[in-house]
């Protein structure tokens, strides 16, 4: 019923437009000047034909489902309803509703399936009455927007205020979503925090999140110093940089002033590939290729590796990060007037200095951004992380230790069976809070070097 | 000032059968030029006419265009410029540039000037090289505006200003030639004015060779006009004769207005 409902609106609104385009037209054709060209009227028409009845579904649909559940549940006996909570009332609801689509378990009782058939009833009068109101919403716009059509009439302007108002509804919508995710994880994270001190999260250097699993146990209490797992992180996103810094920025270099253009129209796809292999391919490549090698090369010099290594993580998540700063630095390089490297050519200088004093410091704005963005995608980067970094949190910076991050705790925190109210879950929660600040903190600071860079060249 | 000009007249720059291709385009046909030094030479000509191609063969910047194809013979001083021995980063240090929009690097204004001084390795420490930059800037006439500011950046100085920093720039690595390519098209009529004032300062110590569309303007800063139609040189000599009795028709309705 349902895909009836929008097929009602989708043909009210081209009707809407066809009727009025024509009428328009006809105006158009005795000879009267038209404020607004057809095509704007027609809009106007397919607008008011189709938004308000679509609105009104859609709260319809918001509303119809609780209203039914209300009228149901009221119609059942007094004894059923006599002393149920709301959560044992929902249970009740929802067996109802699966006995109406004829998924019984056994015999129901007779009230029971009075009441599916109360349901299934209901349901059907909503869908009937929605079908009819939708249709009624739909003609009333489409036959006001035709008794509008007239040459002095202003379609263009209404049509724009109508877009106008669109293009705000979804930026709003944009901004709430935003809002929200940020309330939640914060309201989860005070919860987290009315159970583990503030404090001791944020200066504990400890991090075993284990908690007794029947009251009486005498294991543990659990830790949570929040402090190695930011440092296992640093640590990697470190490592990750040294990485793809120095290839990117050259390769970029290299392509964008020295390269002949056959070789860069070769190099340039192939490194934009790379930025499309999924994470999860990095994590094998970390965990098969990188690990053992790195494990191999350590027994070789001597040196003990354990299995799972920073630096087989940081590194593989490095050359993932090459195409980012590459494409940055190249778009930024590209982005340097023609007129400058002239300038500094014709005073001879070579290439070479060209790109190091000219051409490089114009472009540090636009490659500073590509790396902070680099740095924030490091720090919430977690397939390959999850697959090639340790589990166990360690005050270290050896990138040849195990070590965990933030985004690993995470998951492992809320892999499995977990009741959504005990300090392990909430953890999660309080890490995710701490990761959203630390982006935060780097993007602000990316704008604020890019804005100063800014000043200084334009 | 007669001991300055001394040396006005002679050639500086010879080219013969100079031939200039785009790819397919055959931009310059038999271009051959004799410019004296100590002097303004302009290049006048409908746009498109290949008056910038000639100047970016006289420093060889045509070889950083992908496709350009330059022959003939081009002779500064008597030596050939496109022979092999010859680095093009050296030639250019000797033959200066100013391009037609100023293109101060966003750099200060100090850095801008000693940019050409520090990568040719002209000053021995900091004095020296303060030494060039005033020097430079003060050749460009700009030194008064910018003296107090020497670490603004260049970018920040209005847009005549910044033509004379380019201007000063060219000057500071010490070369013979200046290339200028319609130096004033960007500007208003006063900054034109100053420069204009500057190029014949300029041209007592050295070969200026002036891109320009304004006749007026050629006619006010040049000694010598070489007037280019359609890739080829038409007609070179005195700017005043040139101006007052064309020897080519073509040049005569240039100069009336009827072509171009
Ligand atoms: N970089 C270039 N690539 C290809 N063709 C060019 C280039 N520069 C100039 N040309 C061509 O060479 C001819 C002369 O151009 P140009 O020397 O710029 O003329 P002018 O400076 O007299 O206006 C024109 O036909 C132009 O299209
Ligand atoms: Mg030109």
């Amino acid at each position: 019923m349902l895909w009836l409902t929008f097929l009602i609106i989708v043909a009210a609104a081209a009707l809407a437009y066809v009727l009025n385009l024509r009428a328009a037209r006809r105006l158009w054709a005795e000879g009267a000047r038209l404020h607004s060209i057809t095509t704007f009227h027609a809009l106007y028409a397919l607008f008011l034909a189709a938004l308000p009845a679509f609105v009104f579904v859609v709260l319809w649909l918001a509303l119809s489902g609780p209203v039914i559940g209300a009228l149901v549940l009221s119609g059942l006996p007094d004894e059923v309803r006599a002393g149920a909570t709301a959560a044992q009332e929902n249970l009740l609801l929802s067996e109802i509703r699966s006995l109406a689509r004829g998924q019984a378990f056994g015999e129901p009782e007779p009230w029971k399936a009075a009441a599916a058939a109360r349901l299934t009833a209901l349901e059907a009068t909503e869908g009937w009455a929605r079908l009819a109101l939708v249709s009624l919403i739909a003609a009333a716009g489409l036959i006001y927007a035709r008794t509008r059509v007239s040459a002095s009439f202003r379609a263009r302007q209404r049509v724009e205020r109508i877009i106008n108002g669109l293009m705000v509804f979804c930026s709003l919508v944009a901004i709430f979503t935003t809002i929200g995710i940020v309330a939640s994880l914060f309201v989860e994270s005070m919860r987290f925090f009315a159970r583990v001190p503030f404090f001791e999260f944020l200066f504990g250097t400890n991090w075993e999140p284990q908690i007794p699993i029947r009251e009486d146990q005498v294991a543990g209490a659990g830790a949570f110093g929040w402090l190695p797992v930011l440092l296992g992180t640093m640590v990697i996103t470190v490592v990750a940089l040294v990485v793809a810094l120095p290839i990117g920025l050259f390769s970029a270099i290299y392509l964008n002033e020295f390269a002949s253009p056959r070789l860069r129209a070769v190099a340039k796809p192939v490194l934009e590939i790379l930025a499309g292999v999924p994470t999860v391919v990095y994590g094998f490549f970390a965990v098969l290729v990188v690990a053992p090698a790195l494990r191999q090369a350590g027994q070789a010099l001597g040196v003990d590796v354990s299995p799972n290594t920073a630096l087989a993580a940081g590194g593989t998540m490095g050359i993932m990060l090459i195409p980012f700063i590459s494409s940055f630095t190249d778009d930024a390089l590209s982005a340097v007037p023609r007129s400058l490297r002239d300038g500094s050519l014709a005073l001879g200088a070579t290439r070479g200095e060209t790109v190091a004093k000219v051409l490089f410091p114009a472009a540090i704005p636009g490659i500073v951004g590509g790396v902070l963005l680099a740095v924030s995608r490091a720090i919430g980067e977690t397939m390959i992380v999850v697959m090639a970094a340790g589990l166990i949190a360690r005050m270290t910076i050896n990138p040849l230790d195990s070590v965990t991050t933030v985004t690993v705790q995470i998951v492992t925190l809320l892999i499995g069976d977990t009741a959504f109210d005990n300090p392990k879950t909430l953890a999660a929660f309080a890490l995710g809070m701490m990761l959203f600040l630390v982006t935060l903190g780097v993007n602000i600071v990316a704008l604020r070097v890019v804005r100063k860079y800014r000043e200084l060249y334009d | 000032m007669n001991q300055q000009e001394t040396g006005a007249g002679e050639i500086k720059i010879s080219a013969r059968d100079v031939q200039v291709h785009y790819g397919d385009n055959h931009a310059l046909v038999d271009v051959s030029v004799d410019i004296s030094d100590k002097m303004v030479t302009a290049f006048i000509g409908p746009s498109g006419c290949g008056k910038s191609t000639f100047l970016r063969c006289l420093n060889r910047m045509n070889d950083t265009i992908d496709g350009c194809r330059v022959e003939g013979d081009i002779r500064l001083d008597g030596e050939d410029i496109y022979a092999p021995e010859v680095d093009p980063v050296h030639l250019r240090a000797r033959v200066g540039m100013v391009f037609q929009k100023p293109n101060p690097f966003p750099k200060s204004i100090y850095d801008n000037v000693a940019y050409g001084p520090r990568i040719h390795g002209l000053a021995k420490n900091r004095s020296e090289l303060d030494e060039i930059v005033e020097k430079s800037l003060r050749r460009g006439a700009i030194w008064d505006e910018v003296k107090d500011r020497l670490d603004a950046p260049g970018t920040s100085l209005s847009g005549g200003q910044q033509q004379r920093l380019c201007i000063a720039r060219a000057i500071a690595t010490s070369p013979e030639v200046l290339l200028m390519d319609e130096p004033c098209s960007a500007l208003d009529p006063i900054a034109t004015a100053q420069i204009e004032e500057l190029i014949d300062e300029l041209r007592r110590q050295f070969c200026v060779i002036m891109v320009t569309h304004s006749m007026q303007q050629a006619a006010r800063v040049s000694q010598r006009t070489a007037f280019f139609h359609l890739g080829q040189l038409v007609e070179y000599g005195e700017t005043g004769q040139i101006f007052t009795n064309p020897s080519d028709p073509r040049t005569e309705s240039y100069i009336t207005g009827r072509i171009g």
